[in-house]
């Protein structure tokens, strides 16, 4: 690449910053003062794009594509006040972890309403009026759009920076950030300073969707890459650091455009598609920002926020009511391939969803095991089902490794993948933690998507079929069955274990921990390695069930899928995975069967259950049970 | 007692399942100090908490100015002129002095005879603190604790309140801050400020206080006047040592 | 290790500054054995960053840690731990999850390097001796209650069994009676000073409340900005000019005269 072609290219990656920096700004500015991780804001950028698109196709115009940003960046920034007046506010008090399922649901319903709005096909706006030329730099033409996409950037920062140190709106911004309780104690309308903070993040948020249209066609896919892309800056920049967010964008952006630079390069030995690393890089990016900084470039360490979710209760041993129940339930699924044969009300299917929910549940038992206990918020845990899942059928496909000797490989696989990612992850806490291990689900998922030789990339492999007995679905039901009743029951050996006692005071109080001599960072680390541990038995399990895996199945759904699983059922109980994934899987099994509008039914299903059941399902229960317990 | 500043009347409050206070029932005049003793755990600082509305379960009614607060939101009840200075201090750690008292600011007001309260301007405060005067634009985070104490009595006053509730000011801080505290609630007392003031340590309240009620287990178990629990080391004895 | 024979800790020049700021300069005191040393000075003197630096979780920029003679500067909290210093905060940090045994029982655990076993329930280790320690704390009646529960006076008691569980001889205690009533305030030094006197621990405290410090250390030692500016028992540092500058002010908000 000529020193030319080079530093055109760090011009097209200063107008994609531009971009990267306004969504990242208002998910920063959001997360700084209500303490939620908006996991919507990703969809509010895409509605940005849409609306945006309508106007400058139904007006058209000057008038239709500037007025129509504008008009596009307070249509989304007024739906951002109403998401936070009707749903938010009602889920301040709720544990943080709860706030995100209520946004994922945000996530599944506006996509759905933008596929009913608009359609499935991409839709590319107009060139923008009065920028639609394009102007000689370097040798090469830079469309002018670009170049006022760059100024953009930093007069937005310029903006916020000034609004943020010299204004009292500012001051006040800033302040929430530290004690929201204390600046309402001191007078001020907690409640209106909440919702102008999320409306102008969602503000910034369409802006920056708007701004795209004449660039980028508006996609329903749209809404997880721009999250994605936000999370990435935000850490990387430093949590509720506007500047840091901006310096993010240009280095995210920057590599990302040499990267597509680049190209393909022969290095004789090895031949590198470079272009195809944008995927990579910006997780690679955050993952080493991180290790080095553990608080992104500008970023402080957070002061303690103040928890207001209930205390977790202390464990205590099953009582013979639970035991009786488990060994019940038990019997039963032992029973369910007598039942799913019976000619009255027996299906096949039956069994094929027994599997799915017997395979949820083993992952969503690991992931508990770190989340709850351990406070370890993994957003990755796909990484270590992606692992084992592969690890299974790439081990059958290009070495033949008999069935069972894969399916003891594949948690060995996971393990050593969790070894390796959990020692940098417990450097870490809370949304650095949880950014982390996303950055490591993202890289082991776009390992596999792109390295199509041996992976079979977007295809996937198939073919994994288990050799008899166990092609037969009940014999494999039994299976998972047992394995799932042993990695159940063995995680709640451990947790009740002198090293679950370890793992929970290090979350408790690290600093009382480790001045009772508990390695802290050492007991988390192993908590983790045994989570990647069990979750590669349902990556194994997975592969042989469906015969196949492919790159979508490992995706950020499922570790997303495994947060609403754990937080469904209720992360303070033990039971609660178990009965979070498997309402989730048959509602994901059931619902998705029903309608083309899944997500939304989906996401309405999430709200509701986030809404009457705030503890969780099985958090809920335990409640109502105290409290008739105590009245009698 | 004239005309009462702040009326609360049979107020109780719960955490979660734990009730916390039991049926309160205590009044602050006009430009009177009066402190809440008791010790740890007795409910002084649920108290104030309860009365700046920031606890969700309370019942009971609290009276400012002879007006009903107690389904108020906290913004609501400061706005009224009641202000709050936590245990904790709670400084933005990342504002500077002078942000800090901004977020206090508030309109000057009046009492509910049209006379005007006292009103203060980050001058006029920094001539009752002299070290905070010194630091003007320093973080918050980067003061001692004893600055800090400071600076969140003066955020609080540049809301010109009719009445203070300062939660545990000898606390924590080494006792010529102490001393400093007190003669600064004497100079608020002297502007006609009314202060509920929770406190443990008797030296202390002996210096500035009117009036005592004693707190413990969330009920009041002793009323009086300073004088008299100061002339009473039996009282003392019963109520404020184990 | 001559001068160090008879002391359980010595500071040796400690010294640390943050970003420019000399936080402590030039410290050096000695803890004997069984002594009852009380730190005190003006918020800010720099006497938590002292402690933290004793119990590891500061390294300092120069200058000596001798416990019985071993320089500890620069370990990790969990080794001086093993070493057998035991430590309380300011804030009484419980595991607040667990039950009140339960807390003391994972100390123990960890004193008998058993943290990394899997298998074999917690609850039922080391439980008689849990308790004996939640009784010298009487604290004993509340083992099974949720740590969480407690008034914050029971708090610092449990806190203070869970710092007895390894035995140790040294017990640096920050504020140990901070945010508790002056009757509960003297309960507490009460039962450390016995504790110390019976085992034969010392203690190093820092403390606000005069009148606790002048009614039990043996002896005081007062940090002023970094440095330490006297050192001596109550009468020595209640006559001293410059700790009356800096620290007491005029005294009326304390004690009345301590004998």
């Amino acid at each position: 690449m000529t020193l030319n072609a080079f530093l055109f290219q760090v011009l097209n990656g200063l107008s994609a910053a531009s971009g990267l920096f306004l969504i990242a700004a208002g998910l920063s500015l959001i997360f700084g003062v209500t303490r939620i991780v908006n996991l919507a804001h990703g969809s509010l950028y895409m509605l940005g794009t849409y609306i945006a698109y309508s106007f400058a196709t139904k007006i058209g115009g000057v008038t239709g594509f500037w007025g129509g940003i504008i008009a596009t960046a307070l249509i989304v920034g007024l739906i951002g006040a109403l998401i936070e007046i009707v749903l938010l506010r009602r889920i301040y008090r709720a544990p943080e972890l709860f706030q995100l399922l209520a946004t994922f649901a945000l996530v599944l319903v506006i996509n759905d309403a933008a596929l009913w709005l608009w359609g499935p096909a991409d839709l590319l706006g107009p060139r923008a009026p009065g920028f639609r030329g394009a102007i000689e730099i370097l040798g090469r033409r830079l469309p002018s759009y670009d170049l006022f996409l760059i100024v953009i950037g930093p007069l937005v920062l310029l903006a916020l920076h000034l609004t943020l140190a010299r204004t009292r709106f500012g001051r006040l911004i800033r302040a929430a950030t530290q004690d929201r309780e204390m600046v309402g104690a001191l007078g001020v309308n907690q409640a209106v300073l909440f919702t102008s903070v999320f409306a102008l993040g969602a503000l910034l948020a369409g802006l920056g969707g708007a701004l795209q249209i004449a660039r980028e066609p508006a996609n329903l896919a749209t809404d997880l890459i721009a999250l994605g892309d936000a999370f990435v800056v935000v850490v990387v920049g430093g949590m509720g650091s506007i500047p840091g967010a901006y310096l993010a964008a240009v280095i995210i952006a920057e590599v990302k455009a040499l990267c597509v630079g680049i190209g393909v390069v022969d290095f004789g030995f090895i031949t590198i598609n470079f272009s195809k690393f944008t995927l990579v890089a910006e997780f690679l990016v955050m993952a080493i920002v991180l290790i080095a900084r553990p608080y992104g470039l500008l970023g402080k360490a957070q002061g303690a926020v103040r928890s207001i979710a209930e205390p977790e209760e202390p464990l205590r041993p099953a009582t013979p009511m639970l035991k009786l129940l488990g060994a019940t339930v038990l019997v039963l699924l032992v029973c369910l391939p007598l039942l799913a044969q019976s000619t009255y009300f027996g299906s096949p299917y039956l069994l094929v969803l027994g599997i799915d929910v017997l395979i949820a549940i083993i992952f969503a038992a690991s992931l508990h095991f770190i989340m709850g206990p351990g406070g370890m918020h993994s957003f990755g845990h796909a990484a270590y089902f992606g692992l084992g899942a592969y690890g299974a059928a790439l081990l059958v496909k290009w070495l033949g490794l008999p069935f069972g000797a894969a399916l003891v490989a594949a948690p060995l696989l996971a393990l050593c993948g969790a070894l390796l990612f959990g020692w940098f992850a417990v450097r870490l806490s809370g949304v650095y933690l949880a950014m982390l291990t996303l950055a490591f689900a993202q890289i082991v998922w776009a390992a596999v998507f792109q390295w199509e030789g041996f992976t079979g990339g977007s295809n996937g492999v198939i073919g994994v079929w288990p050799p008899p007995p166990f092609d037969k679905t009940w014999v494999y039901f039994l299976l998972t069955l047992a394995l799932a009743a042993i990695a159940v029951l063995a995680l709640r050996r451990f947790l009740f274990a002198p090293f679950g006692y370890a793992m929970r005071a290090g979350r408790d109080s690290p600093l009382r921990a480790e001045a009772i001599g508990i390695d802290v960072k050492r007991v988390h680390w192993l908590g983790f390695a045994i989570a990647g541990l069990v979750c590669g038995i349902a990556g194994g399990l997975f592969a042989f069930a469906k015969g196949s895996i492919s790159p979508e199945t490992i995706h950020i759904n499922r570790s997303i899928d495994g947060l609403v699983m754990v937080l469904l059922g209720g992360v303070q109980t033990l039971t609660g995975p178990i009965v979070g994934a498997s309402v989730f899987a048959v509602l994901q099994d059931t619902v998705m069967r029903q309608t083309e509008y899944w997500r939304a039914l989906m996401g309405a299903i999430i709200l509701v259950l986030v809404l009457a059941f705030p503890q969780g399902i099985v958090g809920a229960f335990a409640a109502l049970w105290r409290k008739v317990g105590g009245r009698t | 007692m004239n005309d009462a500043m702040l009326k609360v009347e049979s107020l109780s409050a719960w955490y979660g399942a734990a009730r916390i206070l039991y049926d309160l029932s205590f009044e602050v005049g006009r430009g009177e100090v009066v402190a809440l003793m008791g010790r740890n755990g007795a409910g002084k600082s649920t108290t104030m908490r309860a009365i700046m509305g920031m606890i969700g379960q309370r019942q009971g009614t609290v009276t400012f100015s002879g007006e009903d607060i107690s389904r108020l939101e906290p913004y609501q009840i400061a706005r009224r002129g009641l202000g709050f200075t936590p245990e904790d201090r709670r400084i933005f750690s990342d504002l500077t002095v002078m942000e800090n008292l901004d977020i206090g600011r508030q309109p000057a007001r009046q009492f509910p005879d049209g006379a005007p309260a006292p009103s203060w301007t980050p001058e006029r405060l920094f001539a009752l603190f002299p070290n905070l005067a010194e630091m003007p634009h320093r973080p918050g985070g980067r003061m001692s604790g004893g600055e800090q104490q400071m600076l969140t009595v003066a955020r609080t006053l540049m809301g010109n309140p009719l009445l203070v509730l300062l939660d545990e000011p000898s606390e924590g801080v080494a006792p010529l801050i102490v001393e400093q505290m007190a003669n600064t609630i004497i100079e608020l007392k002297k502007e006609g400020l009314s202060i509920l003031l929770s406190e443990q340590n008797i030296h202390f309240a002996e210096l500035v206080s009117d009036r005592v009620y004693v707190l413990e287990k969330g009920q009041i178990q002793w009323q009086g006047t300073m004088a008299q629990l100061s002339g009473s080391p039996e009282i003392q004895r019963t109520y404020l040592t184990v | 290790m001559s001068a160090s024979d008879s002391s359980v800790l010595e500071l040796r020049g400690l010294t640390k500054s943050f970003g420019g700021v000399h936080a402590v300069r030039d410290v050096s005191l000695k803890i004997g054995k069984g002594e009852f040393l009380a730190m005190i000075g003006p918020n800010g003197a720099g006497k938590s960053t002292c402690f933290n630096m004793i119990n590891g979780q500061l390294a300092p920029d120069s200058g000596q840690i001798l416990c019985e003679g071993k320089n500890i500067a620069g370990l990790a909290p969990r080794d001086i731990w093993r070493l057998g210093v035991g430590r309380t905060f300011q804030v009484a940090a419980t595991f607040g999850s667990m039950t009140v045994i339960e807390n003391v029982q994972t100390a123990l655990i960890s004193h008998a390097r058993e943290t990394y076993r899997l298998w074999r329930p917690a609850a039922s280790r080391h439980r008689a001796r849990a308790l004996d320690l939640l009784r010298q704390v009487n604290m004993q009646g509340a083992a099974d209650r949720p740590s969480r529960e407690l008034a914050y006076g029971d708090v610092k008691r449990v806190e203070l069994a869970i710092a007895l569980a390894n035995d140790p001889k040294l017990l640096l205690m920050d504020e140990p009676t901070a945010g508790m009533g002056a009757g509960e305030r003297h309960g507490l030094i009460e039962l450390v000073k016995r504790l110390v006197v019976e085992r034969g621990i010392s203690v190093l405290f820092t403390e606000h409340s005069m009148d606790v410090v002048f009614a039990f250390a043996d002896r005081i030692v007062v940090l002023a900005r970094g440095r330490l500016i006297a050192d001596g028992d109550a009468t020595a540092i209640r006559d001293n000019e410059q700790v009356r500058e800096v620290y007491f002010g005029t005294g009326k908000t304390f004690a009345r005269a301590p004998a």
